[in-house]
């Protein structure tokens, strides 16, 4: 048997133990993300193969941890696909505004950039201290960060570009202070966002919602796990809803398609139908 | 040696737009394999690459679709802002991991994937491009057996990317871009006449 065949064998017993011990279920991620995942975790730790390695993962709590940390990390931007925002703001916002207040649930939600580009897209179209955004995910340490704010300064001219392109038309560099090398978004933004953990493939759904966002999370699951989600989101979600998915997935031959209508075809916002 | 070749995966950069026009033009609509490619495009690209390749070659071009099963004769095109990978079973994958050799989509994610699950049974091409994308995932691909394929530097527009997947690994074909399509079709036609005993291999 070659060498590569026999880290596929050590993957599937690394994450059954997690399963057992952990109750993280890893088995539901498509497999060509996480071996990549988790060959650069074990490239990045003190072990030279994943056998060494699950005699400690499966025996103490912080080894696992940074495993937990090195494979559900999703990588976001502020505004990332100027264009999805842009539909937002031209197309969904404004049935939004029709209610008195709006509950929203951003499923996957990393480290917040995605999250923060929503508060300041409703701030900016008059919604202050009319909705709510729950911003949750697995990975425990992305959630803090993500509840504290603070972006690499660097970044900020990109998210700028992405603002601007989004059909953003403030200045930017208002909803941030700069301090060295990281910008700290105000505090306007944070008041209507609670971050809170949630596992996808575990728990259960958030009620009678306005509007789920998971962008570019379930292209990491296997098709079972998807439809699990999508059941999640649909049973969370109010008649009327929106539901938005990453550019690069669909509803197209899912289980719950067909309680949906595509607002704005290329962007992967649906409306869920009533009745 | 009796292969059963399961697809192409073509990395391409700098000057990749009429180099694949080119190659892809080249090709008959019978081309019996599926063919990956990862050209390098900004985030915002939209699918004008695709439409522009299928008006140019006989074969069906799309943009790749997460979940999508690799058919033959079929030509897919990572997206812009995600790496394209392949999944066992013959699927393929999306991701919006980090950018890789400074590249998403990346050369070398969708190699080192397609790898994984064709082994010996791959073909790799590297093609002009400004960069260093594609070299480490040539040399996985050699080292699961596969065949791999480089555009001679002196006929590439860009000679840095064919220069450095050269410098990485050993290859088996240096060609120029005008006799790559010849190349592909004379390994695919092997693969027809070969029966498809995937026990057969020296490992």
């Amino acid at each position: 048997m070659k060498h590569a065949e026999v880290a596929d064998v050590e993957i599937r017993l690394l994450l059954e133990g997690v399963q057992q011990i952990y109750g993280y279920d890893f088995r539901d991620y498509a497999a060509a993300s996480i071996k990549r995942r988790l060959t650069h975790w074990l490239a990045e730790s003190a072990f030279d193969t994943f056998s060494q390695a699950q005699s400690r993962l499966l025996r103490e709590r912080e080894v696992f941890e940074s495993l937990l940390r090195g494979i559900t990390v999703n990588v976001t931007e502020m505004f990332r696909d100027p264009e999805f925002f842009r539909a937002m703001r031209e197309q969904v916002v404004p049935f939004l505004k029709t209610y008195p207040f709006v509950k929203i649930w951003h499923a996957g939600c990393a480290t917040g950039e995605e999250a923060y580009s929503m508060a300041i897209l409703l701030n900016e179209e008059g919604m202050a201290g009319r909705y709510r955004i729950y911003a949750t995910d697995i990975n425990e340490t992305v959630l803090q960060k993500a509840s504290e704010g603070v972006m690499p300064i660097m970044e900020m001219q990109r998210f700028t570009r992405n603002y601007q392109k989004s059909g953003g038309s403030a200045s930017f560099a208002d909803y941030y202070t700069a301090r060295y090398d990281r910008a700290i978004l105000s505090a306007a933004l944070k008041k209507h966002i609670v971050f809170a953990p949630h596992n996808l493939a575990v728990d259960g759904e958030f009620g009678e919602m306005n509007m789920v966002l998971c962008r570019n999370v379930m292209i990491y699951f296997k098709p079972a796990l998807k439809e699990r989600c999508l059941r999640l989101f649909d049973s969370s979600l109010l008649p009327g809803g929106f539901l938005c998915l990453g550019l690069k997935e669909t509803l197209e031959k899912r289980q719950v398609g067909e309680h949906y209508a595509e607002l704005s075809p290329p962007l992967r916002i649906y409306r869920k139908r009533y009745g | 040696m009796a292969r059963s070749f399961q697809a192409v995966v073509i990395g391409v950069s700098t000057g990749g737009v009429s180099a694949l026009a080119k190659l892809l033009g080249q090709l008959p609509a019978e081309f019996p394999l599926p063919i990956l490619i990862v050209q390098h495009i900004g985030p915002n690209a939209g699918s004008g690459l695709v439409k522009l390749l299928g008006e140019r070659c006989l074969l069906r071009v799309k943009e790749a679709d997460e979940q999508d099963e690799i058919l033959p004769g079929t030509v897919y095109l990572a997206p812009a802002n995600y790496h394209l990978l392949v999944e066992h079973g013959g699927f393929l994958a999306l991701s919006a991991d980090p950018h890789v050799s400074f590249a998403r989509p990346s050369v070398d994610v969708l190699f080192e994937s397609a790898a994984e699950v064709f082994g010996p049974d791959l073909i790799g091409v590297v093609l002009t491009g400004a960069n260093f994308d594609g070299s480490r995932g040539l040399r996985t691909i050699k080292e699961r057996g596969g065949v791999a394929i480089v555009q001679d530097p002196a006929d590439a527009e860009a000679q840095q990317m064919p220069q450095a997947a050269l410098a990485a690994t050993g290859v088996d074909y240096v060609v120029a871009l005008n006799g790559l399509a010849a190349l592909l079709q004379e390994l695919a036609s092997q693969c027809a006449t070969s029966p498809r005993q995937r026990g057969g291999r020296d490992d």
